[in-house]
């Protein structure tokens, strides 16, 4: 019921951050709101309507909340309210050995889950000291994993994205390209999504025979794919209409709310952290980072679009590294009795289970490995104390990864710097002053992925 | 909730049945309620591969007011339930619920503060979906038995005995599924293709 | 063990007290030894007896110890170029900066709250140090510190430089203020409110300090570590498992 003079509700609105008129309002009470409206309107500073485009919407990405206040069209406010994902994702690593906490922290992006598990891993890494140790078969597998999820990640953003625009044949055409990106991780890691392959000191296993083959026909045909979707976007007059001078964010607005990523790159800026700070071996290999200068939702569809061209590029060269001649012992996990997950995998005639020569040597040939396997699984690994902080390039901009070891088998504290939940701050920096219907392609410029911002 | 409630039991009222189940579940329109990874694989069951037009449910109502199917597809935290229990009040009968998910039917893995342990302390839930997150197939199977629970649902007085035969079957079921069920109750569905066929991978 | 190493032997070559002594098996570890205990036993067993044998184990805090000079990579340079910056404007390097940590890596200042905007701003504007952006802050607890338990840990990067540096406040339980840094560093704002909402840091100067994950109306600072998990017993086929935080642990 609309009460514009009643106290505010208690959930959300008693801590004193609420301006002028509050209204309540829950259906069936539109008379009563348009009035009370009207005889505010006669008050100066309350011409205003306050929209709520609640956390159930078709095109906020997720469970985002957004409070805009309307002038009409213009958007004259945008306060943003997150946390209705909030899973409480890094309290719960503190209670799990420091390898199952890749199973949540993969859970955090869900759009990007090999990039959660990366960061985590590589800062777990950091502090293990294990870092140069990593064999170099499960470093080109995981820049192989990594930009496969990249281009699963954009075509993820760029689908809704069209759809919310009302597109509904660029989300098909998007949704069709993710399904090949999609196949190929759930033939290497068994899964479609939230993988936790990549745990500490290096996957969990190694490539399945026939996988390289499937890459090079996903590389095959990628091109066809790619250039449906630049003829469906690149030179659309309705889609250049609704994008083109939509949420501008300049090169100082950016380096003031220091946004990272595909944002940043729009503004002209290079900064990519995978050829500044690299990682993984990503200093050998060949390709581009494709800026432009547009700073708008044009602009950042672009650099998007370009990023997957870029990111096949590299898939190319991590098959040709795979594909050739193996040393004897090429471990996907580093060797350290001590550290490496010790389970080999192999399938069987009932599924994906413990491989019939491993526990052949765990229980017949070695009490050793029998004793490691056990304490790695039960108890974990310790990781000496101390604090990193990893951050990797991710789809959406700079993903973090702060871990804190008290010297035990369990995290002391992970924390995951999420770009989405950093970049949503720019919300009112992209929104006030425009259109109500450039919120939208704000937003689905922003790509923000809620599991990330809430965690 | 209209005529058809009214209808005494008969040939006449089981006719309707039969036309009313199959008009309601040939189309069904979700309320997307997309939380988080399951989200993401409902989107791509929407997708081109597998389709959920077949069904007539690519039309995904955005107001809660025109759709009979809220699915819920992830994790629903505490500040998020409110919200659910409002869209699911919207809906207008009849409405069916699907928790799709671990996280949506029991909590899933996150056994902590943020997260409702099940979406069924909030809302009544027809079908529950494990997997994190269920494959588009499973999500389908899901939606397949749910049209065979529209399919058979009687109307009328003939519902109200039906609600009570299902009761007693409950409460007479035993943990362990040893026994078929009655004709009516769940279609012989085959299971959904295994994630790691080892015929398919040369 | 001899006695000619005991504490306090003036004129030993090559060294203050604990120069050359602090190996000997008498001497060694002797800081550590004077810290209260952590932890008592190694495995979290606390429904049925410990077999393990390591029951007696006193894990013990370890001491707060400041990384000694060079510290390697572009760190003495960075040090020194904070130092000449703070010495220009009056305040002392010691002053402001409790210790320095270098460490796998990453370099680490543990800055005085009170002298936290101040430093944040130096590291910003001085073309020298440059850090153009801060990636976020987020809360640490530690409740074993007694007056140190609540961390604020600030990740900087330099793009003009192409550098890293962490900061690290501390507040204590009783007092939970730390300054906020939104005047700096604008992007701040909602890391700050996810601290305040996860562990109860009151960013003073904060435009509007509410919770953002958690409903505005939540009791508690949830990443505490005196917060508890929360979880519920599940019931599988007759038998109950404890929620994670009530389980026996093995570690």
């Amino acid at each position: 019921m609309t009460s514009p003079s009643a106290p505010p509700r208690a959930s959300g609105l008693d801590d004193g951050t609420a301006e002028g008129r509050v209204y309540n309002v829950s259906g069936q009470d539109w008379d009563q709101l348009v009035a009370a409206a009207d005889h505010a309107a006669d008050t100066p500073g309350t011409g205003h309507m306050v929209i709520n485009m609640g956390p159930q919407h078709p095109s906020t990405h997720g469970v985002l909340r957004l409070i805009l206040t309307l002038d009409g069209e213009t958007v004259t406010e945008c306060r943003v309210g997150i946390g209705y994902l909030h899973t409480g994702i890094e309290k719960n690593m503190e209670y799990r050995t420091w390898t199952q906490g890749v199973t949540f922290c993969t859970r955090a992006d869900y759009l990007m889950p090999i990039f959660n598990e990366t960061a985590y891993c590589l800062s777990v890494e950091r502090l293990l000291g294990i870092e140069g140790r990593i064999p170099d078969r499960a470093n080109v597998i995981r820049v192989l994993m990594m930009e496969l999820n990249r281009i699963g990640s954009h075509l993820g953003g760029l689908g809704p994205f069209g759809m919310e625009l009302g597109a509904s044949t660029i989300f098909l055409q998007g949704v069709r390209m993710r399904e090949n990106t999609l196949d190929l991780l759930e033939l290497i890691t068994g899964l479609r999504m939230n993988h936790a392959y990549i745990r500490p000191g290096g996957v969990a296993q190694d490539l399945p025979p026939g996988a390289l083959e499937k890459i090079r026909e996903f590389l095959r045909e990628s091109p066809r794919w790619t250039a449906d979707l630049h003829k469906l976007m690149d030179a659309n007059p309705v889609f250049l209409g609704r994008t083109r001078g939509v949420a501008y964010l300049d090169l100082e607005g950016c380096m003031a709310l220091a946004v990272t990523g595909p944002m940043l790159r729009s503004a002209g800026l290079p900064w990519d952290l995978r050829k500044s700070q690299p990682y993984c071996g990503y200093e050998t290999y060949e390709f581009g980072v494709p800026t432009a200068t547009s700073c708008d939702t044009y602009g950042r569809y672009q650099v998007r679009m370009a990023e997957i061209d870029e990111s096949l590029k590299i898939i190319e060269q991590c098959i040709d590294r795979l594909a050739g001649q193996r040393p004897a012992d090429d471990p996907v996990m580093i060797p350290d009795a001590k550290i490496g997950w010790p389970a080999r995998l192999s399938l069987g005639p009932d599924g994906l289970g413990p491989s019939p020569e491993h526990i052949a040597h765990i229980m017949g040939q070695s009490m050793e490995g029998l004793i490691h396997h056990f304490k790695l699984v039960t108890e974990g690994f310790r990781v000496p104390a101390g604090q990193a902080y990893v951050a990797i390039e991710s789809p959406k901009g700079e993903l973090g990864c702060h871990v804190v070891s008290d010297g035990g088998t369990r995290p002391y504290r992970a924390h995951l710097r999420d770009p989405s939940f950093h970049h949503l701050q720019a919300m009112a920096a992209l929104c006030e002053g425009g259109m109500l219907a450039d919120v939208i392609p704000a937003i689905a410029s922003i790509d923000p992925v809620m599991g990330g911002v809430d965690r | 909730m209209g005529l058809e409630e009214l209808l005494p039991s008969g040939v006449l009222l089981t006719s309707v049945e039969k036309a009313a189940g199959w008009a309601r579940r040939s189309s069904l329109w979700p309320a997307t309620f997309g939380l988080a990874c399951c989200a993401i694989e409902l989107m791509q069951t929407g997708g081109p591969r597998h389709d959920l037009a077949r069904f007539g449910m690519e039309r995904a109502s955005n107001t809660p007011r025109q759709a009979d199917l809220m699915i819920v597809a992830g994790r629903c935290s505490q500040k998020m339930a409110p919200v659910l229990r409002q869209v699911y009040d919207q809906m207008s009968n009849p409405k069916w619920v699907i928790s799709m998910g671990v996280c949506a039917s029991s909590g899933g893995m996150f056994n902590n503060y943020a997260i409702v342990q099940g979406v069924d302390h909030i809302v009544p839930v027809d079908i529950y979906l494990p997997g994190c997150p269920p494959r588009p197939e499973m999500l389908m199977d899901a939606i397949v038995k749910l049209h065979d629970r529209i399919e058979n649902m009687k109307l009328g007085k003939n519902r109200e005995r039906q609600i009570e035969e299902l009761e007693q079957a409950r409460l007479a079921r035993l943990p362990l599924q040893t026994q078929p069920l009655p004709a009516g109750q769940l279609l012989g569905t085959a299971p959904a293709r295994s994630a790691v066929d080892p015929g398919a991978h040369e | 063990m001899s006695e000619q190493s005991g504490p306090g032997t003036p004129g030993q070559p090559g060294g203050g007290e604990h120069g050359e002594n602090v190996n000997l098996p008498a001497r060694a570890g002797e800081e550590r030894l004077a810290e209260p205990v952590l932890r008592h036993g190694m495995f979290g067993a606390k429904t049925s007896g410990d077999t393990s044998g390591y029951g007696r184990l006193l894990v013990r805090l370890a001491p707060e110890l400041s990384t000694p000079r060079p510290y390697g990579s572009y760190f003495d340079d960075l040090t020194d170029e904070l130092a000449r910056v703070l010495q220009a404007d009056g305040t002392g390097f010691g002053d402001a900066i409790e210790r320095v940590v270098a460490d796998r890596g990453e370099l680490t200042f543990h800055v005085r709250r009170g002298r936290l905007p101040e430093v944040a701003a130096k590291l910003r504007n001085e073309p020298g140090l440059a850090f153009e952006m801060c990636t976020g802050v987020s809360g640490v607890h530690y409740p074993a510190e007694a007056g140190r338990e609540l961390r604020a840990v600030y990740h900087l990067v330099s793009i003009t430089h192409n550098r890293r540096l962490r900061l690290e406040v501390t507040a204590p339980d009783a007092d939970p203020h730390i300054p906020s840094l939104v005047g700096v560093y604008p992007a701040l704002d909602w890391h700050e409110r996810e601290t305040w909402d996860f562990f109860g840091i009151i960013f003073d100067g904060h435009p509007s300090l509410t919770r953002i994950q958690m409903p505005d109306d939540w009791k508690g600072h949830p990443q505490r570590k005196d917060y508890p998990l929360g979880g519920i017993p599940v019931e599988y086929r007759g038998t109950k498992v404890p929620p994670p935080d009530e389980r026996r642990s093995y570690a």
